[in-house]
């Protein structure tokens, strides 16, 4: 492993002296270098796949856009009341495999997901199974913040609605209240819940997002970097929420910060060029990696 | 000197004055080492030279063109024998035309005679001078521009700020040609209404109840008196375009949203295309299939089913305007709802929401102020709509709520009004003035809604 690092290391120093173009083609190559020179042996996942109680397993998952393989042959189980965080460089396929979870890769043109997801012991690809209540099933917050162009309280309220979860004007204030104060957004915007919900800051947004994922109350919730555009106190305000949920709920987090994943989660998924290198308890995979590529990742090597 | 030949000699020169231009910047960049230090790249002094140098002239050369032909005309008379500048006026046009028909090589109408042949050719003579003169002083002074305007450059002058003024004020000056157009419209419409009113009380027009616009046009003929009541020709409009917007609002938008929602992208290319060919049928192929297929069809079965329905029916009419205006719903629509992001559909079905939910409560509130463009511009093409209203409505003007009478709308009566011989200060064609200003005030109300509408939707949407 030490060998590869070497032979990138002269690859850069070479780029120096070359040409614009041929750094283009070298880095081309290098790009498949990186994606062939780690054997198929090499890239199968090590660690602990498996848990005692799953909520959600996932087998031989695989996903094409078009031609392009982004994840390949996953496998990976979601316990109950687990935290599980899914970290790796950018565009080794996080957001696309947890868009799995809930089958919102149904709605890609050109999407194409291959094997056997469950949660309860049930597929969720199944002939028996309804997306719609699926998704009310299993909550998702997105990597860019997408409030609906309708007032602050219609956003949270949207959900609630639609499944009929209140059945008066009262009932569902309350939800929207306490979904609200969940995301920590409540204080804020108490007084303007009449007013557009795309007024808000990037941050605010993200947490009306969060807001409203929960105001469905959904079973499992995946979060795609859910603090990305949030302040430090926000942050916290966020991970106290998911150390809360996570007492009745199943959370699967995408998280660029490994502060923040050894924070929140209980394990943690490594990811890498669309393989599932290494799954393991957070505190074991961040103290002791097993595999090269997730430790050349944790140590900040490259990615 | 032909009038092309100038314009492409002036816009051959503005090129010219841009690379005068160009070349010169990068001439003087040279010693204070390189392009870097000149204030502006070299683009915009070579831009700089070809505006200073195209634009005046060219503005000189349309005042010219535009006063060319009087100032020519007026030279001719001039040198006229004098028996004939003071033969009365309109006599005195008729023979110039034919000095001019003469000069142009036309037929003539009247008798030709030596004096009108010199005329002539004094007249061709004076084109020639004139072209030739323009064509010199426009190439001379464009050069000189080109020439100072290009020994001004130093590397400090701010070339690129005087470049984006310029254009800022040319855009300025088009968008003003736009408004000062509508303007002069509206104004002539005006004042040819208020000169109806001075004939015909305003409150008759706008309240009276009968419109039957036959005046005598001498005194001592028989026939009515003429009666100027507008509502039942607005009424027309109005139910016209109400049946129209009733058939094509639903439709159009169903279709937009199935378009766009749920076909699959072969069906969408195929159909988009042949939707929008509705609105490239001509309105008289509309109109004859509405009066020989549609409102025979309507009496038949209104007369199945007992009732009197005339053979030229506002509904009739007003189904086949909706089809026609189909696609100004349906294609407008259909594009804002596809520009709704993606990330609010999968918001929504992350949510649970199924699809039609998706679609009633987030795409559709996110496309309104598009769509409501759309039925806008819809409406205002059923209220302007005549040769359909012509040929299946009919010409009388009947107050009545039925859709299956005959009725009239007022681009019609403008029509009936001004087709013919007649003079133009009877209260009959000037009553055509005040039945466009009352459209135009119309379609401006309707406007206003619309924004109205908008805006309150964007406040709670966005
Ligand atoms: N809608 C799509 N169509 C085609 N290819 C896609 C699409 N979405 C993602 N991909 C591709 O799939 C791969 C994985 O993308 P993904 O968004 O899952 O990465 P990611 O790990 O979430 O990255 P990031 O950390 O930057 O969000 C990338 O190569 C990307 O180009
Ligand atoms: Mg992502």
């Amino acid at each position: 492993m030490e060998s590869i690092m070497d032979i990138e290391g002269a690859t850069l120093a070479d780029n120096i002296s070359m040409t614009l173009e041929q750094q283009a083609m070298a880095s081309d190559q290098e790009a498949i270098k990186k994606k062939t020179i780690v054997s198929r042996e090499d890239r199968r996942t090590v660690g602990e796949i498996y848990t005692e109680d799953p909520r959600m397993t996932c087998r031989n998952v695989n996903v094409h856009y078009g031609d392009n393989h982004a994840i390949i042959d996953a496998n990976i189980d979601i316990g109950r009341n687990e935290v599980l965080a899914m970290i790796g460089p950018s565009g080794c396929g996080k957001s696309t495999f947890l868009r799995c979870l809930n089958r919102m890769n149904d709605t890609v043109e050109g999407c194409r997901v291959t094997g056997e997801i469950t949660l309860d012991g049930q597929d969720i690809h199944g002939k028996n199974i309804d997306v719609v209540p699926l998704r009310a099933q299993i909550g998702m917050v997105f990597q860019k913040p997408n409030p609906f162009p309708k007032s602050i309280f219609d956003n949270v309220a949207y959900g609630p609605k639609i499944h009929g979860l209140a059945s008066n004007k009262s009932d569902l204030e309350e939800i929207v209240e306490t979904s609200l104060q969940k995301a920590g957004l409540w204080e804020e915007v108490k007084d303007r819940l009449n007013l557009p919900g795309t007024g808000l800051s990037g941050g605010q947004q993200q947490r009306l997002c969060i807001a409203r994922a929960i105001a469905v109350s959904p079973e499992v919730i995946l979060m795609d970097e859910p603090c990305s555009a949030l302040d430090p106190i926000a942050t916290a305000r966020i991970e106290e929420l998911i150390a809360e949920l996570r007492k009745q709920y199943s959370i699967v987090i995408v998280t660029h910060s490994m502060q923040q994943a050894a924070r929140v989660s209980g394990r943690t998924a490594y990811f890498h060029l669309g393989d599932l290198i290494e799954v393991g308890e957070t505190e074991r995979v961040f103290t002791n990696p097993r595999h090269q590529l997730t430790e050349d990742y944790i140590t900040g090597r490259f990615g | 000197m032909s009038t092309t030949f100038i314009i492409s000699l002036l816009l051959g020169l503005s090129i010219a004055g841009y690379f005068f231009g160009y070349r010169r910047s990068i001439t003087l960049a040279s010693p204070i080492g390189g392009v870097k230090n000149l204030h502006s790249r070299p683009a915009y002094y070579g831009m700089l030279v070809a505006l200073w140098c195209g634009l005046p002239t060219f503005i000189i050369f349309l005042v010219w063109q535009s006063l060319e032909p009087s100032i020519i005309s007026s030279l001719m008379i001039a040198d006229l024998p004098l028996d004939y500048q003071n033969l009365p006026k309109n006599q005195l046009g008729l023979i110039i035309n034919d000095i001019k028909n003469l000069a142009t090589g036309n037929i003539v109408a009247g008798e030709k005679n030596a004096i009108m042949h010199a005329a002539a050719n004094h007249y061709v003579q004076l084109q020639i001078l004139s072209k030739w003169i323009k064509g010199g002083a426009l190439l001379v002074l464009g050069l000189i521009t080109l020439i100072i305007v290009c020994r001004r450059i130093t590397p400090e002058q701010r070339a690129r700020n005087h470049v984006e003024k310029i254009i800022r004020i040319v855009l300025f000056c088009c968008s003003t040609i736009a408004i000062l157009t509508t303007l002069g419209i509206i104004l002539s419409v005006l004042f040819e209404s208020i000169r109806f009113f001075k004939a015909v009380p305003i409150t008759d027009f706008l309240f009276g109840l009968k419109w039957s616009p036959q005046t005598a046009i001498r005194a001592d003929q028989v026939g009515s008196s003429g009666a100027f009541g507008a509502v039942p020709v607005f009424i027309g409009t109005m139910m016209i375009s109400a049946i129209a917007l009733f058939i094509a609002v639903p439709i159009g938008l169903m279709s937009a949203i199935y378009l766009s929602e749920y076909a699959g992208k072969k069906f969408r290319t195929i159909a988009k295309p042949l939707l929008e060919i509705l609105a490239g049928i001509p309105t008289v192929v509309y109109g004859f299939f509405a009066a020989l297929s549609v409102a025979p069809f309507i009496r038949q079965t209104g007369g199945l089913l007992g009732l009197d329905v005339s053979s030229e029916s506002a509904l009739a009419a007003g189904l086949v305007m909706g089809i026609m205006i189909i696609p100004f719903v349906s294609s407008l629509s259909d594009d804002v709802i596809n520009a709704v992001p993606q990330s609010l559909r999968d918001g929504s079905y992350a949510l649970g929401a199924t699809r039609s939910e998706t679609i009633r409560n987030v795409v559709v509130p996110a496309a309104l102020p598009g769509i409501i463009g759309g039925i806008l511009l819809a409406a205002s093409r059923a209220i302007g709509e005549t040769m359909i209203v012509v040929m299946a409505a009919g010409l009388s003007a009947r107050l009545t709520a039925n859709p299956l009478e005959t009725v009239t709308t007022i681009t019609v009566q403008i029509v009936t009004l001004l087709v013919g011989d007649q003079e133009f200060d009877s209260p009959k064609t000037l009553a055509a003035f005040a039945l466009g200003l009352l459209l135009f005030v119309a379609t401006l109300i309707l406007n206003v809604i619309a924004l109205v509408v908008v805006r309150k939707y964007r406040e709670q949407y966005e």
